[in-house]
């Protein structure tokens, strides 16, 4: 340390350039400084980082030359070109529909939820014990969901109403009863991008889609069908009737339902629909171009086994009291593999528990408040057009209306529309419509009066007309057999909180009870929980990021589609591709629409018959369950003893396989954290033998700025932007997974319906219901690249592969650590084998992982992708002395171990086995264990300055699975 | 008595209890290896299968094992205790813990399975 006093000269000296600290915020991003980078190198025998990355990464498909992108840029600086970039937009109001609504977001929820890292960093609640507070927050989602649509059970979000749609469509197939019939029939007034999606997915099924008026329902062999309620032109149809057609032919009855109308409808549940699915963005999530959103799945009981995605059920503790957890997991990709329902592998969380705060916020009188004003406004605006000769074509409305007029009144609308900056839905060159929403008012009913009927609208006015309503002259257009008389929303979560300080002491002892970045390293192998700035995630709440329809012409928002334009770019460079498609929604909707690009391309080579996936056994669960998707023959490849693909059996599969050999799916580094040496031969093996790579993007945080998937040999690779590129996961949703792709794979990257998202598109099909997918989170990582730069996004993953070889080392006198590179280091992540002390005292990898929680850690990833280990990935974001705690920790529970393995405490009775140690443990008045409450809960002196409290003790798995229950139990159940 | 089970590698075994009648479980070692069933899925009764067809799955918390019919037949009774008490797969896989009968329309092919210490040698 220098004395002030020099210090003061150096500076004096200093230029202004070099005082200005363009790179600060890459200081900031990495943890370790350079001192702490320094001691760590030491430690493993490295005079610099670039030694160390030349011993990590094989020199075969080393990068060797700087990223093609601009130097760092300041954080304050970023954000205003952001700003400038947008300015040009003219997103107007959009009355389009179709699932996005605008909405207003409660702001004590966007500020204390939506903006707060002790929600938004949080990992999927794997561990249940440190997960309390998001998993109470999606149970009451799951009763908001179940109670609205008056279904049995309902998951904790999938993606988008249009993938749910799909979700549905496969689930009907699933559990009809002639599985034989394959023709799956679609009201053809549901949404377009809902049947875009269908159509798409149908193609890997087998199923054919049938788009009718379902008046002809009666005409087709069906094995399920969707009705929108209400439909894409407003209208209600006469749901209990076609339902009744469909189960008299024993199929499979699926309602796209809008949610706010289901306040004052009849929920499709009270009229035999088997599954109901939709969007929840409009309880106060943002349009955000398009997402991210949270979509519902509701089903009956009989059909739990068969729901896709994640489903929150209410468990026990070691304690006996109740404790909720992820239920039924058997029926996933990470367990289920091909045989999954489904390959989604995460759920909306941070959206999903946004909804259901917005509906505890409003309670169930708030929310029909909201839904019946959103009626009445419908209401006006369609007596008032009626009154002037413009008679919406549809019959019945909640909160939607269609015209169908002549060609030349049509355009007549649209320019005034265009002149008042307003959207309306474009049906065709003759048939227009608008959905009202909660940010409607009575000023935009008459400008709409204007817009639609130009100088006919004068001396029509809001207040006369909603008078006659009022006093009961005029009346909504529904029979009352349409009308809820069912309550909702009962459960006190949802009548309780409805001043904001009470609201907001709920969500805030929510988040208390839960681990997130803002509290402890979370050392997710595979998951790459680094840092997610603050200025990264300032703007998906400016309004011109948020309040944006995705349905609004590209014309209109020339800064969104630049700022979407400039990452493709930006993501171009890091990974080598030619073109990049931002639609998938998350890294396993990437996986199936890369498929998709392999699939299309193959075809349009007449190679129809190429329908074999090579996938190495060590592969994530998603890959497999994504092939199955498009209906690709999966065939396993063997993993060598070091952890490698086993080249000679890839050899001999991709031989036997020459003439159908479709693709090869494979992660890189290997899902064991290893750089393979052989890697650009295995790709070869592969591309001889007729078949295309599609590289898995998990582990990319190790590849940024030392190679690139494209030079490697990889065809197509999604990236998890919600990984490598600090899109924060929220808890367990949202993520995106953007697809790069080489220039012949180009044109069958998905398009879309509505809004065409690329130029060069061949008919590939949506993956998901909006053109860009998750757009209002792209600033996040637009922000990230812009502030690191090339020589930032390079010391990063350096510093990655720094920390984890850091941690292997520290940890290796004391634990296995399975699998390194050719020269013995791992990639960005390693992995520690607890298989040969379970053995020796029966402590195993889930005891260590319970037992890191009264440290206030989160565990590594458990039993993935080898059974019995813990894999720990630390990211370039954790400082040396964030890792050294950890380490003091794992080498306290090795200590642990050792008194089991000694004798010195008992087998079953020891702090290992009793973790995590709670409060109720702590204070009992019986303690009768052979080791002290002290170290129960203050297992090392730094526990003290800053005690996690796990919120209940071990939870009951086994007890959850077997008594399933997914709905809130009452309140007094807690108390006791 | 497990003495009288014959065993598939794929841990089910064969109790033959009538000329054609036998009586499929799964193995001590497969509920071990499983650890706490949580739930299983039979076949229908009355379901025609041939030997090292799919015909039932046996879920833990953690895992998903399918369970391969050892012979062919007909399925002439499923074991509906376990729809409730799944954890009888757990205490009692050779007896109560049963999964199925099956009418063998080729008893021919239980010459082809393990007895007790060649199945035991199988997974040593």
């Amino acid at each position: 340390m220098l004395p002030a006093t020099l210090l003061r000269t150096a500076e004096s000296m200093a230029d202004l350039k070099s005082l200005q600290h363009c790179d600060a915020f890459v200081r900031r991003h990495i943890g370790p400084d350079d001192v702490q980078v320094a001691a760590m190198l030491a430690e493993l025998g490295h005079q610099s980082l670039d030694e160390l990355i030349a011993a990590t990464v094989p020199a075969a498909i080393a990068l060797n030359k700087s990223l093609a992108l601009p130097p760092p840029e300041a954080e304050h600086d970023a954000l205003e070109r952001l700003k400038r970039l947008l300015a040009d937009d003219m997103p107007g109001r959009a009355f389009i529909g179709l699932g996005y609504y605008d909405t207003l977001t409660p702001l004590v929820i966007q500020r204390n939820v939506l903006e707060n890292p002790g929600w938004y960093t949080a990992y999927t609640p794997y561990q249940p014990e440190i997960s309390q507070g998001r998993l109470e927050c999606l149970l009451n989602f799951q009763q908001m969901i179940m109670d609205l649509t008056a279904m049995e059970i309902a998951n904790a979000s999938l993606l988008d109403e249009a993938t749910a749609a799909a979700e549905a469509m496969a689930l009907a197939h699933r559990v009809c009863e002639d599985k034989d019939v394959t023709a799956f029939f679609v009201d053809h007034h549901c949404f377009p991008q809902t049947i875009d999606v269908l159509r798409t997915r149908a193609k890997g099924y087998g199923f054919d889609i049938i788009v009718d008026d379902p008046a002809r329902l009666g005409a087709h062999v069906v094995f399920g069908a969707l009705f929108q309620y209400p439909d894409r032109t407003g209208e209600l149809c006469d749901l209990a009737a076609l339902i009744a057609q469909v189960h008299a032919r024993k199929g499979i009855a699926v309602v796209a339902a809008d949610l706010l109308s289901l306040t004052l409808l009849k929920p499709p549940g009270e009229l035999g629909a088997d599954v109901v699915i939709g969007t929840t963005q409009r309880f106060g999530v943002p349009m955000g171009y398009g997402g991210p959103h949270a979509a519902y799945f509701a089903t009956r009981d009989a059909f739990k086994r068969s729901i896709p995605g994640r489903l929150i059920g209410v468990s026990v503790d070691a304690r006996g009291k109740p404790a909720l957890r992820m239920a039924l997991q058997t029926r996933e990709q990470h367990i289920r593999r091909e045989k999954a329902n489904s390959n989604i592998c995460t759920a909306q969380v941070l959206l999903a528990n946004i909804a259901a705060l917005y509906a505890m916020y409003h309670g169930p009188t708030g929310l029909m408040r909201i839904g019946q004003r959103v009626q009445r406004l419908t209401d006006i605006l369609a007596r008032g057009l009626a009154s002037r000769g413009l008679v919406p074509h549809n019959r019945r409305w909640f909160d939607t209306l269609t015209f169908h007029v002549p060609q030349t009144q049509a355009v007549a609308i649209h320019e005034r529309a265009a002149a008042a900056a307003i959207h309306l839905r474009r049906d065709s060159e003759t048939s227009l419509g608008l959905s009202l929403d909660e940010c409607t008012t009575a000023e935009d009913v008459e400008i709409l009066w204007q817009v639609l009927l130009g100088e006919a609208a004068v001396s029509l006015s809001v207040a006369a007309l909603d008078a006659e309503f009022a006093t009961g002259r005029l009346a909504s257009p529904f029979d009352a057999t349409q009308l809820r008389t069912s309550p909702f929303l009962q459960h006190p979560h949802f009548t309780s909180y409805h001043s904001e300080t009470e609201l907001l002491r709920y969500m805030k002892k929510l988040e208390d009870r839960d681990i997130a970045l803002n509290r402890s390293m979370i050392p997710l192998g595979s998951c790459t929980m680094k840092l997610n700035a603050t200025a990264e995630m300032l703007p998906i709440t400016w309004p011109e990021i948020a309040r944006v329809h995705p349905f609004v012409p590209p014309s209109a928002v020339p800064g969104y589609q630049a700022m979407i334009d400039g990452l493709a770019d930006m993501l171009k460079a890091i990974t080598g591709f030619d073109a990049v498609s931002m639609q998938p929604n998350s890294g396993a909707q990437g996986e199936y629409a890369g498929l998709l690009a392999i699939r299309g391309y193959l075809d349009s080579r007449g190679g129809q018959h190429r329908n074999v996936c090579l996938i190495p056994s060590s592969a994530h669960g998603t890959n497999p369950a994504s092939a199955q998707l498009l209906g690709m023959r999966i065939v396993i490849v063997a993993c060598d003893a070091q952890g490698n693909v086993d080249s000679a059996d890839l050899e001999a599969k991709a031989q036997q396989h020459a003439n159908e050999l479709a693709a090869l799916m494979l992660t890189y580094p290997s899902t064991h954290g290893v750089f393979e040496e052989g890697v650009r031969e295995l790709c070869a093996i592969v591309h001889a033998h007729g078949g295309q790579v599609y590289m898995d993007g998990a582990n990319l945080n190790a590849q940024v700025g030392v190679s690139r998937p494209a030079d490697i040999g990889a065809d197509v690779s999604h990236v998890n932007l919600h990984k490598t590129f600090c899109i924060p996961h929220g808890g367990g949703g949202p993520g995106m997974g953007p697809i790069g792709v080489k220039a012949h794979l180009a044109p069958f990257l998905p398009g879309h319906d509505v809004v065409a998202p690329n130029a060069v598109v061949r008919d590939s099909g949506a993956v998901a219901a909006a053109p860009w997918g998750s757009a209002g989170i792209l600033p996040i990582s637009w922000m990230y690249i812009t502030l690191m730069g090339a020589s930032g996004l390079l010391k990063a993953t350096q510093v990655a592969i720094l920390n984890a070889n850091y941690i292997a080392a520290r940890l290796a006198p004391h634990y296995a650590v399975l699998y390194t590179g050719a020269k013995g280091r791992v990639a960005h992540e390693c992995i520690i084998d607890l298989r040969p002390l379970k053995l020796a005292t029966g402590i195993s990898e889930e005891d260590v992982a319970k037992r890191l929680m009264d440290f206030g850690f989160h565990a590594p990833t458990m039993s993935f992708p080898v059974a019995g280990t813990l894999m720990i990935e630390p990211t370039e974001s954790e400082a040396k002395p964030e890792l050294d705690r950890f380490i003091d920790a794992m080498l306290v529970i090795r200590r642990e171990i050792d008194d089991v393995s000694t004798g010195r405490i008992d087998a079953q009775n020891n702090p290992l086995k009793h973790a995590p140690h709670t409060l109720a443990d702590i204070t009992d008045a019986n303690w009768e264990r052979p080791y002290s409450r002290e170290v129960a809960a203050f297992p090392a002196p730094w526990v003290r300055e800053h005690k996690y409290w796990p919120a209940v003790n071990r939870v009951d798995n086994v007890y959850g699975d077997r008594n399933l229950v997914c709905s809130c139990p009452p309140l007094d159940a807690y108390s006791s | 008595m497990s003495n009288t089970l014959k065993y598939a590698r794929s841990h089910e075994w064969v109790r033959v209890d009538a000329d054609e009648l036998a009586t499929v479980g799964i193995s001590e070692f497969a509920q071990e290896a499983l650890g706490d069933v949580v739930f299983v899925e039979l076949p229908k009764s009355g379901a025609t299968v041939s030997a090292g067809q799919e015909v039932a799955v046996v879920e833990s918390v953690k895992a998903a094992s399918d369970i391969f019919s050892p012979v062919s037949g007909t399925i002439v009774a499923v074991n509906d205790t376990l729809k409730d008490k799944p954890e009888i797969l757990n205490s009692a896989p050779l007896t109560d813990g049963w999964l199925f009968r099956i009418r063998m329309s080729k008893p021919s092919e239980l010459d082809a399975l393990l007895d007790a210490a060649g199945y035991a040698a199988s997974h040593g």
